[in-house]
């Protein structure tokens, strides 16, 4: 037998692959991130990485990743309406082109080019109006017609069965996929290599505030000192809001997606119709990886449901009706926390050392570097970093809202 | 299949529903501050727990409020919009 073998044989518990697991809470840290999802791991990356805080610990009541950042489509884009979005996510898809040199780590970044589909003038508008705002910020991005779109995906009935045929679409060549576990575990694994402690398997409880300010936090392993707390927890927003007596404009509402078995490849783009409620994507496994909008009301749960299975499926037969036999596999839900304006909000709050970042909703993976890296400069200098000032929780009393609707609904 | 309990004709499909929001009282729009009319327009509390809801009954066209656990999806209660208003008037 391997002398490997024999030694875990008599370990307590396996050594680490990717990072290490601490033992115990220490008494106090210099900033606590609730949530280790891609966004806390990212913040917790980035503050050491480029401001050498390190004093960090990253608080998650499950597993890494196991949250809105093992459940998303993947999807990574920058062709949003709102200058404001526009420069904010192709930040993000900036960072994501170098990410596995930083991390030295296969994220299995898939650039597939991005087709969003119009079947309505009213559409065709949008999208106009969308590549104008892209291209202005140097972004490629393109409204194109049926020829253009049945050289990329012939297999496409552009007339849908009679029902709503395609009139053109908005293209976005780096629309790209992307490993989501790969992002946090990368990201997980960085942080904990300069000093950062993941801790899993702890929720926070409570927040605890002493005039104004942060100072400490509550959890089911003991209470911790703290002057900073960063809340990055997506569908369980409310919650933690709820600790520090803090109201958003957040509700939480299911999203839900699903796989087919897997097939030879035969679709390299990714195509969503948002007249259509669906959207589309092949995995390098060769599942079709497929999700539509959200659950019509509020739910704090992660159940799947029939109705949503019939409703795309009834769709995407409109798009590619040679489907009729392919077998859907799995089906999944994450709980978003939806905004009104489809934007996220992020930054600083009116109690001192707490940060917001939520409101990620059905978009927000394709947002995870550069929330953390705005985020952690955000927390390092104590002002809002200039990309993400104009989400603050504040705009909503200002009536200063970011509409990022018509490029945020169902092209996630 | 999940049914609602329509107040004015009795259960039927959940399918035939649509969700209309949380039911929530107005503030005064012509008392209130800015920052009071932007939390009423814009916050909501979405921390799980019994909310009462407007829901609209398609086939029939009607209004109701329901009571409804937001973290297992239970309707515990339905009534018209009528009985909601005098239970809140009682209560205030
Ligand atoms: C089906 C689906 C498809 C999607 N598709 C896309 C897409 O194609 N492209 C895109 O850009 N976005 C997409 N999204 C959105 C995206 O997944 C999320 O916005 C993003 O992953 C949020 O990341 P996060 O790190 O903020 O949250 P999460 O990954 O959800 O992490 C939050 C973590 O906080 C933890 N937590 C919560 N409360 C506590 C507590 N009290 N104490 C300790 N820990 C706590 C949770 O366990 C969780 O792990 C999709 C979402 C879903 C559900």
């Amino acid at each position: 037998m391997p002398l490997r073998l024999v030694k875990n044989a008599f370990d307590s518990r396996p050594g680490p692959r990717f990072f290490t697991q601490p033992e115990r809470l220490k008494d106090s840290y210099d900033v606590v991130i609730i949530g280790g999802g891609g966004h806390g791991l990212a913040c917790a990356y980035y503050l050491a990485k480029e401001h050498g805080i390190t004093n960090v610990a990253v608080l998650e009541q499950g597993y890494i990743g196991g949250g809105n950042t093992g459940r998303n489509t993947t999807i990574v884009r920058s062709n949003y309406l709102t200058p404001e979005g526009v420069k904010f996510y192709d930040k993000s898809v900036q960072l994501f082109q170098d990410l596995a040199n930083d991390f030295d780590l296969n994220i299995f970044y898939s650039q597939r080019g991005h087709f969003t589909l119009a079947h309505t003038d009213s559409a065709l508008r949008t999208m106009r109006w969308r590549a104008e705002v892209n291209k202005h910020y140097g972004i490629e991005s393109e409204v194109v017609d049926r020829e253009d779109i049945a050289g990329a995906c012939p297999e496409l009935d552009l007339d849908c069965g009679g029902h709503l045929p395609v009139l053109g679409a908005l293209y976005h060549a780096p629309g790209a996929v992307v490993r989501h576990d790969a992002v946090a575990w990368g990201y997980g694994r960085g942080a904990d290599q300069r000093g950062v402690e993941i801790h899993q398997k702890t929720r926070v409880t409570g927040i605890n505030v002493s005039g104004g300010r942060v100072t400490g936090v509550e959890t089911d392993r003991g209470s911790i000192k703290t002057g900073t707390v960063i809340s990055m927890v997506a569908g369980s927003t409310p919650r933690v809001t709820n600790m520090v007596g803090l109201t958003t404009p957040i509700v939480i509402h299911p999203l839900q997606a699903c796989v087919t078995e897997p097939m030879k490849p035969w679709l390299d783009t990714i195509i969503v119709s948002a007249s259509l409620h669906v959207y589309v994507s092949q995995s390098s496994r060769g599942e079709l990886v497929m999700g539509a909008s959200l659950d019509p009301a509020e739910l704090h749960s992660t159940r799947s449901t029939l109705d949503f299975t019939e409703g795309l499926m009834d769709y995407l037969l409109d798009l590619f009706p040679f489907l009729g036999q392919a077998r859907v596999m799995r089906q999944w839900a994450g709980m978003a926390d939806m905004t009104p304006d489809f934007a996220p909000i992020m930054g600083t709050t009116p109690i001192e050392g707490f940060y917001l970042d939520a409101g990620w909703g059905t978009w927000g993976f394709k947002a995870t570097p550069v929330s953390g890296m705005t985020m952690a400069s955000t927390v390092a200098n104590g002002r809002n970093h200039d990309l993400i000032e104009p989400f603050n929780l504040s705009r909503f009393e200002r009536f200063a809202l970011v509409g990022e609707r018509g490029a945020a609904s169902v092209g996630h | 299949m999940k049914l609602i309990d329509c107040p004015f004709i009795g259960p039927r499909p959940a399918a035939e529903f649509v969700y209309g929001g949380a039911w929530r009282p107005m503030p005064d729009a012509e008392q209130c501050s800015d920052a009071e009319w932007g939390c009423y327009v814009f916050h909501r509390d979405s921390v799980p727990g019994t909310k009462r809801e407007l829901w609209y009954h398609g086939p029939s066209g009607t209004w109701l409020v329901a009571e409804r656990d937001t973290l297992t999806d239970r309707f515990l209660r339905t009534m018209t919009l009528g009985q909601a208003m005098a239970e809140e008037a009682s209560h205030a």
